[in-house]
């Protein structure tokens, strides 16, 4: 079942005027820049078919950017987020798209610093819900929904049994876990839900591991 | 965790409890959260709502222009007594609107359970408070009740008007608002269920083509006539009348018709009255472009 909370349906509180175009962009925005770890110095946003259409009446646009700044969807400063980012010299770049995709409503984000970038692809399925789907080349399904750890790390065996013993040993409970690669051999691509936040201990502790070169966490 | 409407109105009457009881129990149950902390979060959205409401009926008027100001006008004309349709009917419908024209403002509001149909379960809501006389727990159940049959809509079919329609947007909300109206006024669940099924038959088909892909033009109309969908529906409902084809297969009518809808006619603004010459005219001139340009 997509839909879990009764707040999926009533809610979420939020600044007009859609809830797939407006909120559910601003929560996309959100969790690349969570995704990313902090604010990027510049993002460039594609959308495609609805997105790609009607952004500019729905204030898709804004309310990305303002997610990429971390408003929440009923933070007013979502309707001044162009002028915000240009203040704080974020540069932002916006192109509509024609190919079709699989979803209607569907944004590509690249964003960056001098640190490093990052390119995911969110969907926004209607009422304010979202999932991300793709992740530097790398299918998944994020939705935001529970507490997450995003490990990016070799492709061979034993990888996935190490991480697993490190969430045993800090006694964490896997409620989803998906893996996704590339090409057979190389990287991959572990998403694992969780029950309750993560740790920074347990982060580092994954980061140790031989076979992992990156781990992200999502919080609830 | 209930699957459809027959397993929501089978729980509730097995048990001997109202629609709104199980959708509380649920969110407990699946968030581990408290009964307290389940409505005070409920609580939270219906003050959005009652303010949004408020806003509205102060009149607003959105950055385009089209929309705004219906709802005070609404107002007016019940105050003048002359209303052909009943005082409460249209007290829904200018609630409804007040709700989507401060939404087409950018303002702050709770979607149900979308944004472009916020205005149909709010408006009915503090419309027929005035006949009920509903305590503030009764009003939060009322977002129970139409949470519970948008959960089961959004699950099985679809809420979003970019894959099916209007009709699974405002057509969802008005399903919603029929069944929690049945409820509030006594009805039984299995009565909820049957508002919720005639109302959404009346809206199946229902294409979403917003003038210059703003939830706007026709979408503050729709969650007009949406909320009055719903208050015949409830009293159809309440009055014994039931609907042939059961609730459940009726969304799953609506989900398959919304499959079947042409991309021009699914929040595209390539179809529908978005099309029409006016549709267009008025695109150009709030984008600032020529029409001849535009192919």
């Amino acid at each position: 079942m997509k839909y879990k909370s009764v707040f999926d349906i009533i809610g979420p509180v939020m600044i007009g005027p859609s809830s797939s175009h407006t909120a559910g962009a601003a929560r996309i925005g959100k969790m690349a820049r969570e995704l990313f770890g902090r604010e990027p110095e510049w993002a460039n946003i594609s959308f495609y078919g609805s997105f790609a259409k009607t952004y500019k009446g729905h204030g898709t646009d804004v309310a990305i950017i303002g997610g990429l700044m971390d408003f929440e969807t009923d933070d007013v400063r979502i309707i001044e987020a162009k002028q915000i980012a240009k203040e704080k010299g974020i540069r932002i770049k916006i192109r509509e798209e024609e190919s079709l995709t699989d979803h209607p409503n569907t944004a590509r984000i690249r964003l960056g610093d001098k640190d490093g970038d990052i390119e995911l692809v969110g969907i926004s399925i209607g009422g304010g819900k979202i999932e991300i789907i793709e992740l530097n080349g790398f299918e998944l399904s994020l939705t935001g929904h529970h507490p997450a750890i995003l490990v990016v790390h070799e492709d061979r065996f034993g990888a996935v049994a190490a991480v697993s013993t490190v969430l045993a040993k800090h006694k964490m409970n896997i409620g989803k876990m998906d893996v996704s690669r590339q090409d057979v051999g190389k990287m991959a691509l572990m998403t694992i839900e969780v029950d309750q936040n993560v740790e920074d201990a347990l982060l580092q502790e994954l980061k140790a591991l031989p076979e992992v070169t990156q781990v992200t966490k999502i919080t609830d | 965790m209930f699957r459809n409407v027959a397993e929501l109105v089978e729980l509730a009457e097995t048990n001997n409890k109202k629609i709104s009881d199980i959708m509380i129990e649920q969110e407990m149950e699946v968030r581990n959260k408290t009964r307290e902390e389940v409505f005070d979060t409920m609580e939270r959205n219906l003050t959005v709502m009652e303010e949004a409401v408020e806003r509205g009926l102060q009149g607003v008027k959105s950055h385009s222009g089209l929309t705004g100001g219906d709802a005070v006008l609404i107002q007016k004309y019940i105050e003048s007594g002359k209303s052909l349709s009943g005082t409460l009917l249209l007290d829904a419908v200018s609630k409804a609107v007040a709700t989507n024209e401060v939404n087409a403002a950018m303002g702050t509001i709770c979607a149900t359970p979308t944004a472009g149909s916020a205005g149909v379960v709010p408006g009915t809501l503090f419309a027929v408070q005035n006949k009920l006389n509903p305590t503030r727990e009764e009003k939060i159940r009322f977002l129970f009740t139409s949470g519970a049959f948008g959960f089961v809509v959004a699950n099985n079919a679809s809420i979003s008007g970019a894959a099916g329609g209007c009709q699974a947007e405002v057509g969802s909300a008005a399903g919603m608002a029929a069944a929690a109206i049945t409820e509030m006024a006594g009805g039984t669940p299995s009565q909820s269920a049957e508002a919720m099924a005639i109302t959404l038959k009346n809206m199946l088909g229902l294409v979403c083509d917003p003038v210059a892909g703003l939830v706007e033009v026709p979408c503050v109309k729709r969650n007009a006539m949406g909320a009055a969908n719903a208050m015949v529906a409830a009293d159809m409902a309440l009055a014994g009348v039931t609907s042939r084809i059961p609730c459940d297969e009726v969304i799953d009518a609506m989900y398959k018709i919304g499959q079947t809808m042409p991309v021009a006619l699914r929040e595209t603004a390539q179809g529908g009255l978005a099309a029409t010459p006016t549709g267009r005219e008025l695109e150009a001139k709030i984008f600032g472009f020529s029409l001849n340009k535009k192919s």
